[in-house]
This record gives structure tokens, C-alpha cells and sequence, in this order.
């Protein structure tokens, strides 16, 4: 199959014929999710090289296991960043690396086409606008744990609370985010139906 | 500690090695857990697409797919999914299954594919857990037959030999991977509801068949 007509294909399918070993299938996620995949791991670890072995080791995991490791109810694009997230903080706490502070100045990581850019830059503004709302100290416990790959008595050392307090602060942030991304999806559905 | 006050940490890559191994044992048998953890991942993978960052390098597209065409000929194909709705649940062959074992025998799988087969079984919302006789183990079965044995109260294999798993198959025992010490130990093979799996000592790195006394046992019916 040409990549050409992959294009219309969702996440899903492809996963589907990346287990059965369609290359032009693994090629077409890449040229989806890899951008924000290499975006997401070179934030983690700060390290050209470090971020291309972790989104090669997460793409080829996927490969290998022929997709069966995809869960039935995820979405195929959040699997595959968790699989680089995870495998960006083992090495980040490895390489005794981790940085806090946010990105200054990056561009954008590229993705295919220009409405698939769009609605990316919508997409990451609405996470953006929602962690926002965060009270700060969960705010802070979240970014420090996704993005600085803190762990959470790490975390209680660096900020000097009870890991009680980290644990709290860190589970009601989620729980808030969720709810405020929920919202916004059904906001987006239901002006747009 | 209430290992159910770790989800959050666990969605967000943020807990120790060892609180991360007790928890995806935790997740074996705790389906509030499981549901609670498919909301997080939700938000960490918005979290993962809202993460900036710099454009990789062209090479980088270019490696993988080199690397993913070397490594071609060890990846088992999937047999045609059966649509009856009854018959679904058998019809997804685990073809992580055999990659695996395939992957293990010549010494390429790492720890992320293991990393990454667990977390496919254990977070699996619709999985089930079937506790084994005198509950040492449970072995939860997902939908499709991804399995995974989770084990508790064990002792580590002595030097010189490995705990192997079988898969009874018409009463035919069938390899299904080796461990060495409690924890989690995703199957090699799937397991069919009904199907019974047993675990032996056996000698390092395994044998054809099984030799030793059945150390426990678990039926998926």
C-alpha cells in the first residue's frame, strides 16, 4: 500500500497493519506522532541523541510487538506517548539530567499536513489553557513529575512537603485536569454538531 | 500505604522502581484502579502531545524504519481476526506472544518490551483475574488472551534454574516463559478461557517439557 493511501486511515488502523508488518504503516504513525513523540522526549531529557534512542526504542517496541501491546480502549497516539514518556524518564534518572525549567524559543514540532498542525497548536492550547486553571501547587507537582521526570519522593525532597502531600496534590490535579479536558472536548463536539 | 493513592504517580512515570512494580502487581487484581488509570492516561498523553519541543532530526524517520525492515523476518504475522462477536474473544492471536518468545530466545527483547507487554495485560480494564490454587498467584487474562501471571508468594528460582509457565492446550502443556522471582511474568502464549496454566521449576532457560511438580496452578474457566 502506498502511504498515499494510508493518509485517510485513523491511528488505530494503522496500529493494526503495523502488526502485520505493514513498514509503510509504521511510516505514516511515525510522520504523525513521531514530531510530538521527539518533542515530548527532548523536553524530558534535554539531549538530542537521548530523545532520538528513546522515540526509536518506543516505535520499534511497537513493531515488535506487533501492535497486541496496544490496550483495546486507548487511543493509539496516547499509547505510543506513554511508552516514550516512559522510557524518556528512565533514562532521564539514569543520566542524572532532569531540568525543570520550562522550553524557551523551540519551534513547533512538524507534523504532516497543515490541518493536521492545526489542530494540533488547538490541541495543545486547550491542555495548555487547562493546566493553566490548576491551582498552582498542583500545577507545579505535575509539571515537575511529566516534564522534569521527577519522582514523587524526589519530589517531596525538592519541594519540602510530606510525600502525602505530593501524592494529594498530584492525583487532584489530574483529576481536575481530566474533568477540565472533558469539558473543553464537549464543548468543541457540541459547537461543531 | 494505600497502594490505590498511587495511580496518579504511576500515570504520571513518577514512582520509584520498586513502587512501581507494587503497583502493577496492584493493578492485577483492583479494577478501580484499571479504570481510574485509562481517565489518567487520558490526561498524560494530553499532557505528552502539549510538550513543545524541538523537530527530530530527518535521520531519525530514516533509522527506525531501517531497523524495523532488519528486524523483519522475526515478526510473526497475525492471523485474520474472526468478526463473530462470540468467537472475538478468540479470535486476536497474541502475536506479542510469540514475537516475545521469539524476541527472548535470541536475546533482543528489552526491558521496555517487557515494560510495554505488562502494562498492556495489567491495564487492560476488561481483563480478568483468576486466582490460582492456595492464591500464591493470579493470572489475569485479557479479552484477546494476553495473560499475565502475577506472583506473589514465592521463592526466587535457586541458582541453576528457572520457573517455567505452561499453557495446557487440550491437555497438551505448551512453553509459556520462564521468571525468576515474584513479580510479573507476561505469557508467551495466549491463554483461551478454560485453558489451564501451571508453573514448574525447571532447569535455567527451560525445557521442552515439563518435568517438575506442578508449583501452582490456575484455570482461566
Amino acid at each position: 500500500m502506498r502511504s498515499r493511501d494510508l493518509a485517510h486511515l485513523s491511528d488505530e488502523a494503522l496500529v493494526a497493519l503495523v502488526a502485520r508488518s505493514d513498514e509503510s504503516a509504521l511510516a505514516e504513525l511515525y510522520d504523525r506522532v513521531g514530531g510530538t513523540a521527539y518533542g515530548l522526549a527532548y523536553r524530558v531529557l534535554r539531549d538530542e541523541a537521548l530523545a532520538e534512542d528513546a522515540v526509536q526504542e518506543a516505535f520499534l517496541g511497537l513493531w515488535r510487538s506487533a501492535g497486541s501491546f496496544i490496550p483495546e480502549r486507548a487511543k493509539a497516539s496516547t499509547w505510543i506517548l506513554t511508552l516514550v514518556h516512559r522510557r524518556a524518564v528512565d533514562l532521564v534518572r539514569r543520566e542524572q539530567r532532569r531540568r525543570a525549567e520550562p522550553l524557551e524559543g523551540t519551534p513547533e514540532p512538524a507534523v504532516g499536513s497543515a490541518e493536521e498542525a492545526a489542530w494540533l497548536r488547538l490541541d495543545r492550547e486547550r491542555v495548555r489553557a487547562a493546566l493553566a486553571q490548576l491551582p498552582d501547587q498542583q500545577r507545579e507537582a505535575i509539571e515537575l513529575a511529566y516534564y522534569g521526570g521527577y519522582t514523587q519522593s524526589e519530589l517531596a525532597d525538592r519541594l519540602g512537603q510530606p510525600i502525602g502531600t505530593i501524592k494529594s496534590r498530584m492525583f487532584a490535579g489530574l483529576t481536575r485536569l481530566r474533568e477540565l479536558l472533558e469539558d473543553i472536548e464537549r464543548t468543541a463536539w457540541t459547537s461543531t454538531t | 500505604m494505600d497502594l490505590h493513592d498511587l495511580t496518579a504517580g504511576y500515570a504520571l512515570d513518577a514512582l520509584d522502581p520498586d513502587e512501581r512494580n507494587r503497583y502493577e502487581e496492584h493493578l492485577a487484581s483492583c479494577e478501580r484502579c484499571r479504570d481510574e488509570l485509562q481517565g489518567f492516561w487520558h490526561v498524560s498523553g494530553a499532557l505528552g502531545r502539549a510538550a513543545g519541543g524541538p523537530m527530530p532530526p530527518p535521520s531519525l524517520r530514516e533509522r527506525i524504519l531501517e531497523q524495523a525492515r532488519s528486524e523483519r523476518p522475526k515478526v510473526v504475522p497475525l492471523r485474520r481476526r474472526v468478526t463473530t462477536p462470540v468467537l472475538a474473544w478468540a479470535a486476536a492471536v497474541a502475536a506479542v506472544a510469540a514475537v516475545a518468545l521469539g524476541l527472548w530466545s535470541l536475546g533482543l527483547s528489552s526491558d521496555l518490551d517487557d515494560a510495554n507487554s505488562k502494562l498492556a495485560v495489567l491495564g487492560d480494564p476488561n481483563a480478568r483475574v483468576h486466582v490460582s490454587e492456595g492464591g500464591a498467584a493470579n493470572l489475569v487474562v485479557t479479552p484477546t488472551g494476553r495473560a499475565a501471571l502475577v506472583v506473589r508468594r514465592l521463592a526466587p528460582a535457586p541458582a541453576g534454574k528457572d520457573y517455567e509457565i505452561w499453557v495446557f492446550e487440550d491437555g497438551v502443556p505448551r512453553r509459556a516463559g520462564l521468571f525468576e522471582r515474584p513479580g510479573v511474568a507476561v505469557l508467551s502464549r495466549r491463554v483461551e478461557p478454560g485453558q489451564t496454566v501451571v508453573v514448574t521449576l525447571e532447569e535455567d532457560g527451560g525445557v521442552d517439557a515439563p518435568t517438575g511438580d506442578p508449583i501452582f496452578t490456575a484455570s482461566s474457566a
